[in-house]
């Protein structure tokens, strides 16, 4: 058994984000630098994803799974992460993670694959309150995919034609189903693709301007600001408030998990965690 | 990530609960069957109970039968019964769930007690509207499906004071009921036998109340989940001795853990309120998550509905006007939020955690801010879960989940 932990530079801890629709990865450094991370489709098999990202992130952080002292599972299959040594909620791990970026009062608006949270934080990190999409999936990740899908645009080209736009067409209902009518109405109206994939987006910030008011400095992290940066501007306009993007969004909570792993008591060097994960 | 084992702490009095509530069943399916002697009056949970059972009524709860059907679950199969026949999703789903069950001529009371292959056969309905409306509908649905008379109060909503004439309006209103009351029974109504039922109603709801009121202790000697089931008698038996003599056998158990300093919930660290309907179906899921969060939820408005503290056999009318009218459902936002401080005070309450029932607006108080001006003025996190009583096609189990373990992980934020 190698003396890890005596060296800080030696030290290295991961953090997996097992989400409905895409799994993160992110390995780092006691410094909190990280050395590696990889994004992936969740699939059906969640544990075989994790598996895959965790490996992935590790070569790029050119690390062996033997030299991650301590691994924090996050996201909706969490739970299903059986390597991890422990769990934490996504609400807890994307406001983590835009702590450390910005360690002042804030509200995290994090846009995910089928949910949307709202968090406030204090300046020392601690959540004042939190909010996250009642039931459906209205506004979130999914509901963008479907809308793609029933125009027939590839979803990454969404951001591009939305910015042609000047104006957006508005819509006005909460589901998505029956959002996709309205829009197939509006296209029979002969309203402009670009104006309705903006329609799209300002329902997505509408969706967000429902949960709770934007206090502090507005930091987003998530797939979806990662992909399309346009839904923090048009939050920004319709808020009247600056609304920054986190580096890098979408593996923001698996970054915190990370943070999470690398805080824990646990990580603390002991016999137990100083054992290669394999052997514990 | 090791599974830990759960250890759970059964209640022991759980067995004369079921007895108690066996009888009662059985009694009531007796008397349904014309196997002997008496008349089924239904009642709504916080109707008068009291005049029934003076008047010699054994009191069927259809909000108690609905709660079966949440708690089995088998309301997923009713409500859409209910809901074809004309009665929307949207509105009290113990009534859709009961409404279809009746439907398909079925009752989970059945599976419970061999032999009982109905509710019993209604002679009268009795409500009182001091909750919702929906329980008027619900009663007159019944009266014209089984022919009985339907009789109910009316009284005044969503009070701040509560002034003489409408506790006079509400005792009128009572006495009206009488007439029809004595012809269903064929008794004549005796003003003694109403004291005496609401003397023992009384000392039912006070030994419900100390032992709510014992979860006070840290750590909490029991929880909302075990509450909601050891309600039975509080609803269904008030008014008898029956009641009575079981809630004298869980305070001696509930004491008893008290003084040995045992907890419901082993290493409790948060002590939370639940505000709002339980949501049936998955209160054993609920129960074991908080367990596993070393979370103890001991306080809730719901189990104290059912602690009437005004009742006087002195003055058995007024009394009992006041008593059901003052309670927490009918009240205003500024004297529900005082009781709320109050509970959240004497039982060191971390946070609350309010159950916004899409069925029931009623008894859904996260609806005008509340939650926000309680955080405010007391100082502690709130979380508001979308889900039902009932219908489960409401309530997505893994946002729930992760709401909650938020919600303890801010808790612990705060330590
Ligand atoms: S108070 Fe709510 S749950 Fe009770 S009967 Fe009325 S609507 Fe149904």
């Amino acid at each position: 058994m190698s003396q890890k932990g005596v060296n800080l530079d030696d030290r290295y801890f991961a953090g997996l984000d097992s989400g409905t629709s895409t799994t993160k990865a992110v390995v780092i450094d006691a410094r909190k630098g990280i050395l590696g991370s990889f994004v992936r489709r969740s699939g059906a098999n969640l544990l075989e994803s994790a598996e895959i990202a965790f490996e992935e992130a590790l070569k790029r952080a050119r690390l062996n799974r033997d030299d991650i002292e301590y691994v924090v599972a996050t996201g909706f299959g969490r739970r299903s992460i059986s390597f991890a040594d422990l769990s934490k909620t996504e609400i807890s791990c994307h406001s983590r993670g835009c702590h450390h970026y910005f360690p002042e009062e804030i509200t995290v608006i994090d846009i995910g694959g089928q949910d949307n949270k709202v968090v406030k934080l204090d300046a020392g990190g601690r959540k004042t309150s939190f909010k996250m999409n009642r039931k459906c999936a209205a506004g979130t990740g999914a509901f963008l995919e479907e809308m793609a899908y029933k125009l027939d645009v590839p979803l990454h080209e969404l951001e591009d034609l939305a910015r042609k736009s000047s104006k957006g067409t508005e819509l006005g209902s909460f589901c998505t189903v029956f959002t996709a009518t309205e829009v197939l109405d509006r296209i029979r109206g002969g309203k402009r693709l670009e104006d309705i994939v903006r329609g799209l987006f300002s329902s997505v910030a509408k969706r967000i301007l429902e949960m709770d008011t934007l206090t502090g400095r507005v930091i987003m992290s998530g797939g979806v600001v990662a992909h399309n940066p346009i839904v923090a501007e048009i939050i920004g306009e319709r808020a009247k408030k600056k609304v920054e993007i986190a580096p890098h969004p979408q593996e923001m909570g698996a970054f915190g998990a990370a943070l999470f792993a690398a805080e824990s008591q646990a990580a603390e060097p002991t016999q137990e965690n100083l054992l290669p994960i394999s052997r514990r | 990530m090791t599974e830990k084992k759960l250890l759970r702490k059964p209640i022991k009095a759980a067995k004369q609960l079921g007895e108690v509530m066996r009888d009662y069943s059985y009694r009531m399916d007796r008397i349904s069957k014309g196997e002997e002697e008496g008349k089924i009056a239904w009642c709504t949970s916080v109707g008068p109970a009291e005049l029934l059972c003076a008047l010699d009524f054994e009191v069927h709860y259809p909000e108690n039968h609905g709660a079966m059907l949440g708690s089995t679950r088998l309301a997923m199969d009713y409500i859409p019964l209910a809901n074809a026949i004309g009665y929307s999703p949207d509105i009290c789903s113990y009534l859709t769930s009961d409404v279809g069950c009746y439907l398909k001529g079925e009752t989970p009371l059945s599976r419970a007690y061999p032999g009982i292959d109905s509710v019993p056969r209604p002679d009268i309905l009795a409500y009182n509207t001091n909750q919702c409306r929906d329980v008027r509908e619900w009663f007159e649905y019944y009266g014209r499906e089984f022919n009985v008379p339907v009789v109910g109060i009316n009284p005044p909503h969503g009070l701040r004071e509560i002034v003489p004439a409408e506790i006079a309006d509400v005792v009128q209103q009572m006495k009206d009921l009488i007439p029809t009351l004595e012809e269903v029974s064929g008794q004549k109504f005796d003003i003694d036998k109403f004291r005496e039922s609401m003397r023992l109603s009384r000392e039912c709801s006070e030994l419900w109340g100390h032992v709510l009121g014992l979860a006070r202790n840290v750590p909490s000697p029991w929880t909302f989940f075990d509450g909601t089931i050891h309600m039975g008698p509080a609803v269904c038996l008030r008014g008898s001795q029956r009641a009575n003599d079981y809630y004298q056998i869980l305070k001696a158990e509930l004491e008893e853990r008290v003084a040995e300093g045992v907890g419901a919930v082993e290493d409790e660290r948060f002590r939370i309120y639940w505000e709002g309907m339980p949501i049936w179906g998955r209160l054993r899921a609920l129960s074991e998550q908080f367990y596993e969060l070393k979370s103890c939820v001991l306080v809730s408005t719901y189990c104290n509905s059912w602690i009437f503290s005004a009742f006087d056999e002195n003055r058995p009318f007024e009394s009992m006007a006041q008593a059901y009218t003052e309670i927490f459902i009918n009240r205003s936002e500024p004297v529900k939020e005082r009781y709320m401080e109050k509970l959240v005070e004497e039982f060191k309450v971390d946070g609350i955690i309010f159950h916004d029932s899409k069925t029931c607006p009623n008894n859904s108080n996260s609806r005008y801010g509340m939650p926000q001006r309680l955080e405010k003025k007391l100082g502690i996190p709130t979380l508001t879960i979308d889900a039902d009583l009932n219908d489960l096609r409401m309530y997505s189990e893994e946002t729930t989940r992760t709401n909650i373990e938020a919600f303890i992980e801010q808790l612990e934020e705060r330590e």
